[in-house]
Parts: structure tokens; sequence; C-alpha cells
């Protein structure tokens, strides 16, 4: 089984980025001989999710709930991710590789005591499993062999593009309420403090984005470029140059130290 | 307040904002001709391990798992307010994330019995090199400790750090208590330059130097290799208000309307 963590959006969709996760486990399953691919999904499954899931061809649908995981940690979803692979007995754990995919990842390889490669782009060769993965911010790739399982990993941002299965998956629904330790909850958020209003989107998860640099002049040279964005349903991603200025917050910063936007 | 001494750690990594160019076992990036620096989310750790150490009366260590070399990074850490280095001399590219995170666990704990806590250990929040998002969490397991991720933010009151944390709905907060592990994002402070005296005062600190504790498993790298360049060319769409349909039929042809 591979067992891909998907992320909702704030309406309760899959994110774009976990379509692509979900695609990419449908060639590595093509690849090894039509390996179950199961989604994990920690909170509420919501029923327009469970079709999403169900038409990105994904067998079960586990949903994780319950008081140690209403809240954000590292750990302690993580934990929750492992009872899960434990259920589903998968071979691979993988997410898309957003802030919280890498994250929580990273948690899963070190508990598991494997190896984790960040950001994939491609596999090549099952035995061994050699990834190609994104390294110095893009500027180069590495051919990483994950020998050991299950082999974890996160996918860069578009590096396949999303496509429905041919034949849809039952997606059936199973829940699990798995007791978190009380260590694994240690750091976890206590409050969340809603972004101003003037949202840019988020550039991991953008289909389109909107480039600025130097050359918008100062911080009233986006003006313009924010209604470009919001009129194309678009993100704003600036360059290093913006956000050491002050001109834009950082969250809207491309490249090496802000969002990876594509392969 | 109680002083907080702070672990803070950095890689010396190759300067990629020009061209890439590897080494020729394609192990490695070489940087001899572009330079070597550290990650900026690294120059904002140091940055918080020097603010938090100023506030309470605490130490600040600056370490590096690299070859001798790394020492041009611990100084410049030392020079912006560290007090103390630590250098594992290593050749980094051989260290996978776990055998980092398992080295600095063993510095960790081998200052503690000497009677050196470090209450609070500061890294990146991923290498620029090998862009692995992995050891901090790995150390954070190694000690037993809790971790925050990507904090951008970090404060501590009274044995509990309070770390801030960009998240799918926004600013995330945690409240962790000591001793705990940290990672850091650029965005949350500006590194300050050092300072003449500060840069003098570098120079005169020991370094420490030690050497691994064991061999290490290595970071499953099978080669590495360099992207086709992406072709570029400039077209002239036209000129004012003109230009608007070249433009839309563009955007359409990219996919950017639909």
């Amino acid at each position: 089984v591979i067992l891909v963590l998907v992320e909702p959006d704030l309406e309760g969709h899959a994110l774009e980025v976990s379509l692509e996760a979900l695609t990419f486990a449908r060639h590595l399953s093509a690849e090894g001989g039509d390996v179950p691919v199961d989604a994990v999904v920690v909170g509420e499954v919501s029923d327009e999710l469970g079709k999403e899931l169900a038409a990105y061809g994904v067998r079960t649908v586990h949903q994780v709930t319950g008081e140690g995981v209403a809240a954000f940690s590292g750990a302690g979803w993580a934990s929750a991710i492992l009872t899960v692979r434990e259920a589903a007995k998968s071979v691979v754990v993988m997410a898309a590789g957003t802030d919280r995919g890498n994250e929580l990842i990273a948690h899963v390889a070190a508990r598991a005591g494997v190896a984790m490669a960040a950001n994939v782009l491609s596999f090549s060769g099952l035995s061994p499993f050699v990834v190609t993965r994104q390294v110095v911010g893009g500027a180069a790739l590495e051919e990483m062999k994950l020998d050991e399982r299950p082999a974890v990993f996160t996918l860069a941002g578009h590096a396949v593009a999303a496509a429905p299965a041919e034949a849809p998956g039952p997606a059936e629904l199973v829940t699990h309420a798995p007791e978190i330790a009380a260590v694994d909850l240690v750091a976890r958020v206590v409050s969340v403090e809603q972004p101003a209003a003037e949202a840019t989107g988020d550039l991991t998860k953008a289909r389109v984005v909107v480039g600025a640099g130097r050359g918008a002049g100062g911080p009233d040279g986006f003006r313009d470029l924010i209604e470009l964005t919001e009129l194309l349903g678009a993100s704003l991603g600036v360059s290093r140059v913006v956000t050491s200025a002050g001109w834009r917050p950082h969250h809207e910063q491309v490249g090496q130290t802000g969002s990876r936007i594509s392969p | 307040m109680s002083a907080v001494n702070v672990l803070v750690c950095v890689k010396r990594v190759p300067d990629s904002s020009s061209e890439v160019v590897l080494t020729d076992d394609a192990q490695g990036v070489d940087g001899r001709y572009a330079g070597f620096t550290m990650s900026p989310h690294e120059e904002c750790a140091v940055e918080l391990a020097v603010q938090v150490t100023a506030a309470s009366g605490g130490e600040a260590t600056v370490l590096s798992l690299g070859d001798a070399d790394a020492v041009e990074q611990l100084r410049s850490a030392l020079a912006v307010g560290c007090t103390a280095a630590t250098l594992i001399t290593a050749e980094s590219q051989r260290f996978g994330p776990a055998d980092v995170a398992r080295e600095i666990a063993a510095v960790v704990r081998d200052h503690e019995a000497e009677g050196r806590s470090h209450d609070l250990v500061l890294l990146g929040n991923d290498a620029a090199d090998s862009g692995d998002f992995q050891v901090g969490i790995r150390l954070a397991y190694e000690l037993g400790r809790p971790v925050v991720n990507g904090a951008s933010v970090v404060e501590v009151q009274d044995g509990v750090v309070l770390a801030k944390s960009e998240g799918p709905e926004g600013m995330e907060t945690y409240r962790v208590p000591l001793p705990a592990v940290v990672t850091i994002r650029e965005g949350g402070v500006e590194p300050r330059y050092p300072s003449v005296p500060g840069r003098m005062k570098a120079k005169k600190v020991a370094v420490e130097e030690r050497t691994p504790t064991a061999e290490p498993q290595g970071p499953k790298r099978v080669r590495l290799l360099l992207p086709p360049p992406v072709p570029s060319s400039v077209q002239v769409l036209g000129k004012g208000a003109d230009a608007a349909p070249a433009v839309v039929d563009v955007l359409e042809e990219l996919g950017v309307l639909r």
C-alpha cells in the first residue's frame, strides 16, 4: 500500500498539490504492479473531499479524529499517521512538499528510523527505489536511494500535473482515533492569528503566480500587481530584494529561503 | 529571569546565488568559484540566539559540522554576539541528516555533562545545499525534546519558549517548556552586521574542535546533477494599450487565463 497524506484547504477540498501527490502515487502503483493507494487525512473528511479522493483512485480514506489531533503538533500528527501506516501496512508514506508536508514527513521518518527525501520530482526504478529531488533551492538535482521500508518522501509542487484516475476508487472511509502520547503534544499550536485582510494566496499551492521584484520601485508599486493577482485568481510572488527592503511580507518570497513554486 | 543558554547550528554552504557548479565526483556543489556562506535561515537563527541570550544573560554557542574552513562561518556568528564555538571536523557531504543530528546531540550531551547546558537549540529550517528539511526534527528525537518547526519569532520567558510559525490558517503560536529545539525560517528578525570590535573579539575566541562519534551512514546520495537550462527568449508584444490583445493571447496560451 502507498499511503498519501492529503491536506484539505480551508473549504475542505483537497489541495491541488495533494491531488498531484495522489497522481504521482498512482504512477508509482502502476510501476509496482497496482499496489493500492490509500489517503490519510487528519480531521473530518467532508463529502466533497471523499468524492475527490474517489476520483483520484483512492482505495481507502483513513480519517484521523480525536482530541489528540484537534490542534496541530508535528509529533502528535506524525504518530497518528504512523498508526494508520501500521493498519494499512503501507510500504510508502508520502505527502506534498508543503511546509506541513515536509514537517510531518520528517517526523514520520525520524520516528520510523528511516531516511526521508524532500521535494521529489520523479522516480527511476523500484529495486532499488531511486528518486530524483530538488536540492540547492532547485538549482541542482539529487538522485537518492530510498532502500528502507517504509520509503518516506515529499513531492515537490507541480512535479506532475494532477489528473483523476481512469477508473475511480472505492474511497472507503475508515476512522482512526488514536491515543496520542502526552510527550508528543508538548509542541502544539496554542493559538492562530488570522492573516491580515489583504491575503495574497499561498505560493506553494498556487496554480498561477504573478512575480515581481525590485522593478516595482517601492511598497506602493504593488497596488496594480495585487489587483492583477486578484483578477487572475493567482498568488503574488516576490524576490528576496523586495522582502529584505520590507516592501512585502516574507511569506510572499519565492526562492531558496522563500517558497519553491515550480520544479 | 534565569539565564538561557542557546546552541545555534550553522552549515558552511556554497553560495548558490550565481551559477551552481558540481564537484568532479558529482557528490557535492563546488563552491571554489562562488564562495561560501551560511543560509539566511541560519543567519536569522544566530540573530535570535544572540537576542535570547542577551535578554537573559546566557551563553550563545555556535556549532558547525564541516571541514576546517567552516571556522569562517563560526567566526561570523561570534562576530555578531555568540560567545563560544564548536567545530565537529568532518567531511559534511558524507553525513546524512540522521548522522548530523546524532553528532549535534552528542555535543549537547557532552557539554551538559561538563556543566554547560544548552536549554534551547536553534537550527535553520533546512540546509541551503542539501535541502533536507529534517535535521532539527531528528535532533529533537535524539535528545527527547519537543521541537517547533519553521518559526520566525522566538522569545523565552520564565523557562518557556514562545515561537511563532506561519501555518496554513495564519500565524501559529507555540508555548513550549525548555529544554527545546526550534528550527528557524527567515523573515522574523533582521540579522545584525558585525561591528569592528565584534570582529576583533571573534578572532580571539578559541574554537572547541571535536571529531565525529561514529562513522556516518551517509546521505543515500547516488549523485548530483544539474537540471537542463531553461530556454529563455524575449519577445516584445507591443506598447501601451495596443499590446493588450497579444498579452491576453499569451496568458491564454500559458493557461494563466482559462
